[in-house]
């Protein structure tokens, strides 16, 4: 078989699932059990920090400013 | 030690730049090389002038020069390309304003290019550039990562349009629609484009946010994309270093498919997936309310990803392409629907509970009225994707209005909304000038393009139909020139359209010049942050 064709046959079926598969594990992940508190809390991001960058000795934890 | 291998580098490129110059095959290659030389020793200069001197990064603050620079670019290359913009609309409707001594040089099909790398990559680029550099340090709450590098993304991408649009004045086009630029622009845009993903990446690492808000995922995926497809559709080989022509790897159908990859991408992740970064910043701050679904943003962000890359072909309908690759194309054109008008409402429902602010902010006005242009438009290009209706509609005038709904209405007006977020805030003055004048320059860019979308809708559908009439015997009923005759009112409708537009620009070039130079700075906020 000719590259063309192998690598054809390879796109529309293994690749084409495995994508779909991911893509609905995104989705699956989007949704699952304990996400909203977490996305309730990322959502709140731009409304910190806005005149100036977060303190650097605290390493990494978020003070909510 | 440093400063001395940069002066190195530039004056060296100054003057191979300069050989480079005498020895041109062509004119515009010789400008370009011109232009070259004379920012390398500008920057030789400049870096001379700062040499040895001790300037320590103020790492409690934000890099906001560089995003203040970007709102000054955005604003002068915005009013450039609606004014040439302009200028071609009226050059359609009447063409003695192609004017004979300057043939060659500014008629219709040397200024068209012009124009549209004008609105997309300089206003548009420059938009996009200035909201990752703000959106990315107020979301991460670090500084710029990469120092002065963000400087360098700035000035070299304003030397990319510089050399892009000398060069398609004289000539230098590998007539690739909106990858004009010939092969020493490429690279040199491939450049600054990595250094601009690197200060991206940077300052995402380094991030004092556990997690990485929405917006950055959007832009992250407008610079690596962008990047891919920039790279792959200007894969050419040049005829010689000393001149401006290249020739294509690609041939025939495959260099058409490849460049539509690359075209209708260009509108999938420059043109949305780039500024849906912005308005999922800018909507938020501006509603003072977070976005109505962080959920529905992650989805949105997903199916957007996974579905438009294989939207281009669609633009390839009734051409040499086979037939299962342009129903491919169609097909996922018509399901990326379901994403666009998820993250339509997402930006739309943001707004809940604060639809009242519509009365007396303008600024919010402006960016409700792009996400309602982004959603008509992206509910126009799916139906136009159907192969039957593309055989109506493909090259006439309705395609052209279809673009510039979404250019004019979703990029243009969330770009006003963003500008006039921005400028007040990054210098430091209390508010905008004036609010009344925000909202002229809201009315007159609105009701100028809806005369250019109404007037483009009747043109294209009227040409379309008038291509396909046969009589009796099955000859064509119109010639060519019949349906430009037709044409002509609407393209000066059209034509007034981008006056109304371009002068509602100019209102806001004035009113963010009159918010810094006539009103004071706010006192609070030249306080020095203590050193801790």
């Amino acid at each position: 078989m000719d590259l063309y064709s192998l690598l054809r046959e390879f796109a529309d079926s293994w690749a084409l699932l495995a994508l779909f598969v991911l893509f609905l594990g995104m989705i699956a992940w989007a949704f699952r059990p304990g996400s909203r508190r977490l996305h309730d809390e990322i959502s709140q991001i731009p409304f910190r920090h806005e005149d100036k960058p977060a303190p650097v000795a605290a390493a990494g934890e978020e003070t909510g400013q | 030690m440093w400063d001395y291998i940069k002066l190195v580098a530039l004056g060296a490129i100054a003057v191979l730049a300069a050989i480079a110059a005498n020895y041109a095959h062509d004119l515009a290659y010789m400008v370009n090389a011109l232009t070259i030389m004379l920012a390398a020793a500008m920057a030789f200069v400049w870096t001379l002038r700062g040499a040895e001197e001790n300037r320590p990064e103020p790492v409690h603050e934000y890099n906001d020069g560089v995003v203040r620079a970007g709102a000054i670019a955005t604003t002068l290359w915005g009013v450039v390309g609606f004014l040439v913009g302009t200028i071609i609309a009226f050059q359609l409707a009447f063409p003695v304003l192609n004017i004979e001594w300057a043939e060659g040089y500014l008629n219709f099909g040397k200024l068209r290019p012009l124009h549209t790398s004008a609105v997309i990559f300089a206003f548009g680029g420059n938009a996009l550039i200035m909201a990752s550099f703000y959106i990315v340090q107020r979301t991460t709450a670090a500084r710029l990562w990469g120092g002065n590098l963000a400087w360098f993304v700035f000035w070299g991408y304003q030397l990319v349009i510089v050399l892009a649009a000398t060069g398609y004045l004289l000539g230098a086009t590998q007539s690739k629609e909106y990858a004009e630029p010939e092969w020493y622009v490429d690279w040199w845009l491939t450049i600054v484009w990595v250094a601009f993903l690197l200060v991206f990446l940077g300052t995402l690492i380094k991030r004092r946010e556990p997690h990485i808000y929405v917006a950055n995922w959007f832009l992250l995926s407008f610079i690596v994309t962008v990047a891919m497809l920039h790279v792959v559709n200007n894969i050419s080989i040049p005829v010689s270093f000393l001149g401006s022509k290249s020739v294509q790897v690609f041939a025939g159908v495959q260099d058409a498919m490849v460049q539509w990859w690359y075209g209708h991408n260009a509108v999938g992740f420059f043109l949305t997936a780039g500024f849906l970064g912005m308005m999922y910043y800018f909507v938020p701050k501006q509603a003072e309310r977070p976005v109505y679904s962080y959920k529905l943003s992650i989805i949105h962000f997903w199916a957007l990803i996974f579905l438009y890359i294989w939207a281009g072909p669609h633009h390839l309908h009734y051409t040499a392409l086979p037939d299962w690759a342009t129903t491919l194309g169609m097909v996922f054109s018509i399901i990326l629907w379901m994403p666009s008008w998820g993250g339509m409402i997402n930006g739309l429902m943001t707004l809940s509970g604060a639809w009242d602010k519509l009365r007396t902010d303008p600024i919010l006005r402006m960016m409700v009225v792009s996400i309602g242009f982004y959603g008509m438009a992206t509910f126009e290009g799916p139906m136009m994707s159907i192969k039957a209706v593309n055989s109506l509609s493909h090259y006439t005038d309705w395609t052209i209005g279809h673009v510039h709904s979404g250019a004019l209405g979703w990029n243009g007006m969330i770009t006003f909304g963003v500008l006039y977020y921005l400028v007040p805030r990054l210098w430091g003055r209390e508010r905008l000038y004036s609010l009344s004048l925000v909202s002229w320059h809201f009315w007159l860019a609105t009701i100028g393009i809806v005369l250019y979308a109404a007037s483009m809708w009747v043109t294209g559908i009227m040409e379309g139909l008038m291509w396909r009439e046969v009589d009796a015997n099955g000859f064509l009923v119109n010639a060519f020139a019949d349906t430009v005759a037709a044409k002509h009112p609407m393209y000066v409708v059209r034509g007034l359209g981008g006056v109304m537009y371009l002068t509602g620009a100019l209102i806001m070039t004035y009113n963010l010049w009159a918010t810094v130079a006539k009103q004071p700075a706010r006192s609070a906020l030249s306080v020095p942050v203590p050193a801790e």
